[in-house]
């Protein structure tokens, strides 16, 4: 799984009926310290979270074994919402 | 699988069912010389590893639920052991580094 900040939001009328009745967020994937890493992506969401939240998501055919009918086409799923990061001490260099 | 170093962990109140009781750990991937080798990741935990150690890391999804008791799951990463020690016949080859030449010579062509 991989940490991420929810940035926005995004609807579709005509969609996958698989996708029918799922939230689908915009997120832009973070390093444990916050910081931005690479480019925001559209996930489907399994916990319910809001703008600005961190998040961790999982993806890959696994993003799909969020929802009990397992027929949801996503490959990106937000399965967390993270509390707290606890950082041990980085190795220097 | 990968090797990792645990650099920390994170809490989560509102998280998938699947993940309740599992303790989730944020892991960098490393080289066979201890350099980062991409982003750090989440990974759930079923060795008890702890903080600054060395690990193996499963990126694979149905190994990584597996490892943790579970059928399918919404888990694409797992601590699946505890490196102890690791042995290399040579020295690692740098991670950026370009493969290592063949004893053959090459330079015939431009003399």
């Amino acid at each position: 799984m991989r940490l991420g900040r929810v940035t926005g939001r995004l609807w579709s009328s005509i969609k996958n009926p698989g996708l029918d009745a799922q939230r689908l967020l915009v997120v832009q994937p973070v390093t444990p310290e916050g910081e931005d890493t690479g480019k925001p992506l559209v996930c489907t969401d399994a916990t319910g979270a809001g703008a600005g939240e961190l998040i961790y998501w999982v993806r890959g055919r696994e993003a799909s074994f969020a929802f009990e009918s397992g027929e949801v086409p996503s490959d990106a799923t937000i399965v967390g919402i993270v509390d707290e990061v606890h950082l041990g001490k980085r190795k220097a260099g | 699988m990968l090797i990792a170093r645990v650099i920390g962990d994170l809490t989560a109140t509102r998280k998938h069912a699947t993940h309740e009781g599992k303790k989730l750990l944020l892991v960098q991937p490393l080289n066979l010389d201890d350099t980062p080798r991409g982003e750090p990741l989440v990974a759930v935990d079923s060795v008890n590893a702890g903080m600054g150690q060395r690990v193996l890391l499963t990126q694979d999804g149905y190994a990584a639920f597996t490892s943790v008791g579970l059928g399918l799951s919404p888990i694409d990463a797992a601590v699946i052991g505890i490196v102890d020690h690791i042995e290399l016949s040579s020295a690692p080859v740098p991670a950026a580094g370009p493969a290592p030449k063949k004893k053959k010579k090459q330079d015939a062509h431009q003399g």
